[in-house]
């Protein structure tokens, strides 16, 4: 558990973030959404200590962060960054034994914990554990900057901007792969984006900041449905309110009896998605399947009802 | 050093009232320059010299103004003034210890005697060059503008032309070096310019057009740069002394060309070397200029139907300019030192005064040849450096 | 390249055999001479001197080296950060000082012979190496040094696992030239009386004998070549060796 308490960062004369507080629940993954200058970044960089607040406290599982010194206190915590931050000098399985190494874990062990960690990212261990990070493409760049802040098996993990370089499919298939890890490590994630389709995909909160403050903290069906500032609800967009409200619900959730024709959707696929199909093959309702077998049907009017604000 | 990183200060103290790291430096350097002999007395100018502390060379009032000063610059450095009063304060305690450096002279030399030499000793030099530190320290910090550095620089040149008209200075051992050389001195400050700046203003002639060349055509490039490398490595003296069998056998057997003063030793030689030294900088940084011109704009002046003539004229060459120019920053100050070697082959400038002072051991000599083109260097590159921040404006720094 | 080594081969092979027999190249250099003046220098082995120059310019360097990277490291800490404005303008002013000066400058603290040269040479080495370093160690990519402070290193970690491996390529650019300023000034010492191959050259003025200026300066020109190209493959390598390949070396 993350517990900020009233931090304010003062630069000169202008606070960059101006008395927020907030809590991120264990294994939770909380998303800071904002425009460049809103104070996002800052806010997480005081979370391990690379910006020291002005003033208020920030305790991790009930301990101020002041009480350790900030690099015993950032090697507990992973910290993953746009543009990856590899070290360009050392190799991929060097980059991601950095944290284990500092804490001191025998060598057998971090062998073990940099192949183990290369196959969950799918980075097959023989090929690319002592190749040079400028030898690998973009997307692979990423995945082991997140393995590094893996690595120590931290059970807090901050990432700013991680996908900001990678290009829409990369992009994707990395998100998909944080929240597989997210659920199988229960891992508490803080993640820093000006990106609202992202922070609305990946978070179980977001955290809405301009201007240093903090305007809404709430789960993503609130903030859609429920915007705290005009603000807020220009960042999601009017127009995408209904489609976003929508891909946040799986068909899984909405199966209705009945039997209908066309190509079938799979149970697993977005709302959103489902709404999109049915629109376009202009169908008010197609058959739903899990696991190959046909469970159901997905009705057009049944989204539009789920589409609608929330009472 | 991670886990203070900032620590936020609220004091009720004035800002001034606290210690400056670079003051500190100083101040220590300064103390040492106080605590060393301010003048050196020889009784003629070769033997040993006898050492005047501060207290010794000066009469007790002026010496209780110069401590006085002196102290007022130390709790300058110090203290966290702005950085204006600094750059006074600094200036002022240099402009004092200049002024009384030829009065202890006066004062040290026995009247009638021509033959006592008072030079500046190890203090003095020592508390100059705290002080100046104090002022590049606080002109650093002001980030003057290129017209500013400028004005500066002409202020203090006429300040020390002032002090030197004056006379005050006239009893110091180097204008006493040179009062009795003043025409040589002239004379040789003339071939010393002539050197520097005809050998950069040939380099420029040839090596820009060569350097365009190079750009054009990549086979020239390599063949060019690689031998202009070359040329770079030979030492000085070395390449001074190969032109001149070259150069004598030019002026024996082509017609017509001693009479434009080609010779084997002297000025041609080392006219030619140090043209030779000059080409690489001046070519490299026009390629390399030329290169650094954003694709987007040669671009757009394709699009816009420009000749290559029109773009090398109108884009290409206007924004690799400042680049140029730092080239020519380089070699200019590069050369008004290398002119001193010229004198080892019979070249003239201000080496002349090095070498001959080396020879009799007689540092004031070496000092007279020294300073002249130390200062003439430092002007110059503080020109040049001026003039490359005023035409970089609009991007394309080097 | 496969030529350019070819060349450089013959080159160092060639100087080799100058420096051990110099006088089967006596024939060449006689070209060189009038009324029977000795082809090759004969006042000293060449050499002894050719060594002589290495170890005044190798120690000077190494002292540069040492102190300009110490200071560099000092002025980009946190504590030293108040130095780096100043520290950058002293350089540059430092670097207008001409080397002729400085050595001239050295003699009446230090005396005639080694010890002026070595101390100018120190002085003037000292300022390349120390820009280049302050440029490797301030031009380091944000995201990196920033991953390394959030991966919890210390001040200490971060300088000597990533600042400093990464500015090495930086740092050895500034040493080259160094090597090469410092080889072709240590010529001008032997007018202050330091034992280097300024000798034969000077010894060729005097006497108007161009021979000895053509070996005196072919000796140090081909030395500064050689050197020059050594490091810059070092540096090369370690460019690749760090990833970096695509950053330009300053």
């Amino acid at each position: 558990m993350i517990e900020i308490d009233g931090i304010t960062k003062i630069y000169g004369e202008t606070p960059v973030v101006d008395n927020v507080t907030l809590t991120v629940d264990p294994g939770t993954i909380c998303v800071v959404v904002g425009t460049s200058g809103s104070g996002k970044t800052t806010l997480m960089r005081m979370i391990n200590r690379l910006v020291e607040p002005t003033s208020g406290t920030i305790r991790i599982d009930g301990e101020d962060t002041r009480n350790v010194p900030a690099y015993e206190l950032r090697r507990r915590i992973g910290y993953a960054i746009q543009g990856h931050g590899l070290f360009p000098h050392r190799s991929v399985g060097q980059n991601i034994a950095t944290v284990p190494k500092l804490l001191g874990w025998d060598k057998p062990r971090i062998a073990n914990r940099v192949d183990e960690l290369m196959d969950l990212f799918q980075l097959d261990p023989a090929q690319f554990r002592d190749r040079l990070p400028n030898e690998l493409s973009g997307g692979q760049q990423q995945r082991v900057g997140v393995a590094r802040a893996l690595a120590a098996e931290p059970n807090i993990l901050l990432m700013d901007e991680p996908y900001g370089a990678l290009d829409p499919v990369i992009r994707a298939k990395a998100q998909e792969d944080l929240l597989a890890i997210q659920r199988r490590f229960k891992t508490t994630i803080v993640l820093v984006t000006h990106d609202m389709e992202e922070a609305i995909h990946l978070g179980s909160k977001i955290a809405v900041m301009d201007k240093g403050k903090l305007l809404q903290y709430d789960v993503p069906q609130q903030i859609i449905a429920r915007p705290a500032t005009p603000f807020v609800a220009e960042l999601i967009g009017t127009s995408e309110r209904p489609f976003r409200l929508l891909s946040l619900g799986r068909v899984a959730d909405h199966i209705e009896p009945g039997e209908a024709t066309g190509t079938p959707l799979d149970a697993g696929v977005s709302l959103r998605d489902a709404y999109a199909e049915l629109l376009w093959s202009g169908r008010p309702a197609l058959p739903v399947t899990r696991d190959g077998a046909v469970v159901g049907q997905v009705t057009l009017a049944q989204l539009s009802r789920l589409a609608a604000r929330p009472q | 050093m991670s886990i203070a990183e900032t620590a936020p200060t609220t004091t009720t103290r004035p800002a001034w009232l606290a210690l400056d790291k670079i003051g500190v430096l100083i101040a220590l350097v300064s103390a040492a320059g106080a605590a060393l002999p301010f003048a050196l007395f020889r009784a003629n100018r070769i033997v040993l010299g006898e050492p005047k502390s501060l207290l010794a060379a000066l009469p007790a009032p002026e010496t209780t103004i110069l401590v006085a000063v002196l102290l007022l610059g130390f709790a300058a450095a110090l203290l966290r003034f702005s950085a204006r009063i600094k750059l006074t304060i600094g200036f002022l305690v240099l402009a004092v210890l200049f002024i009384f450096m030829g009065w202890s002279a006066s004062y040290l030399t026995p009247d009638g005697d021509t033959f006592a030499r008072v030079s500046p000793g190890a203090g003095f030099w020592i508390l100059a060059f705290a002080f100046a530190l104090l002022v590049a320290d606080a002109l650093t910090r002001l980030k003057f503008g290129p017209w500013q550095r400028i004005a500066i620089l002409f202020a203090v040149a006429a300040a020390l032309a002032l002090l030197l008209w004056s006379g005050s200075w006239n009893d110091l051992s180097i204008l006493k070096e040179y009062s009795t050389r003043a025409a040589a001195f002239w004379n040789e400050a003339r071939t010393h310019l002539a050197l520097a700046f005809g050998s950069v203003a040939i380099a420029i002639v040839v090596g820009v057009p060569l350097g365009i060349l190079c750009y054009r055509v990549k086979a020239v490039r390599a063949v060019v740069l690689n031998t202009l490398n070359i040329v770079q490595t030979i030492p000085s003296i070395a390449l001074f002394g190969l032109l001149i069998a070259p150069l004598a056998w030019i002026a024996a057997n082509v017609a017509g060309a001693s009479a434009i003063g080609i010779s084997g030793i002297g000025t041609a030689p080392a006219l030619v070397a140090l043209f030779a030294y000059s080409l690489l900088p001046v070519v490299s940084n026009t390629v390399v200029g030329l290169q650094s011109v954003s694709p987007a704009a040669i671009d757009a002046a394709k699009g816009m139907g420009m000749t290559g003539r029109q773009r090398l004229f109108g884009v290409e060459l206007p924004l690799a300019f400042p680049v140029i120019l730092t080239g020519i920053r380089i070699v200019l100050v590069q050369n008004i030192g290398l002119a001193t070697i010229a004198a080892l082959i019979g070249g003239g400038g201000f080496g002349v005064f090095v070498f001959q002072g080396i020879g009799q051991t007689a540092m004031d000599l070496v000092l007279l040849g020294a300073v002249p083109t130390v200062a003439l260097a430092f002007a110059a590159a503080v020109v040049l450096d001026a003039l490359v921040e005023m035409t970089s404006r609009g991007g394309n720094a080097p | 390249m496969k030529i350019g080594l070819v060349v450089r081969l013959i080159v160092l092979l060639l100087l080799l055999a100058f420096l051990v027999s110099p006088q089967s190249f006596a024939g060449f250099f006689t070209l060189l001479t009038k009324n029977n003046q000795p082809p090759i220098y004969n006042q000293g082995s060449l050499l002894d001197l050719t060594l002589n120059h290495l170890a005044i310019v190798g120690i000077a360097t190494l002292a540069a080296t040492i102190i300009a990277v110490g200071l560099a490291i000092l002025v980009t800490r946190p504590f030293g950060a108040e130095f780096l404005p100043l520290s950058r303008s002293l350089a540059n002013i430092g670097q207008t000082f001409p080397p002729v000066a400085v050595l001239a400058l050295a003699v009446p603290m230090l005396g005639f012979g080694t010890a002026p040269t070595l101390v100018a040479l120190f002085l003037y080495g000292l300022l390349p190496i120390f820009e280049n370093t302050l440029t490797g160690l301030s031009n380091l990519p944000s995201a990196v040094t920033d991953a390394a402070k959030g991966v919890g290193m210390t001040g200490w970690q971060r300088l000597l696992k990533v600042e400093l491996p990464l500015a090495l390529p930086v740092i050895l650019a500034g040493i080259r030239l160094s090597v090469v300023i410092s080889l072709a000034t240590a010529t001008i010492g032997s007018t202050v009386a330091a034992r280097t191959l300024g000798e034969v050259i000077i010894a060729g003025l005097l006497s108007g004998n161009t021979a000895f200026v053509l070996q005196g300066g072919l000796i140090v020109g081909a030395l500064a070549v050689l050197i020059y190209d050594a490091l810059s493959a070092l540096e090369r390598f370690l460019m690749a060796r760090t990833g970096q390949a695509g950053r330009a070396a300053a």
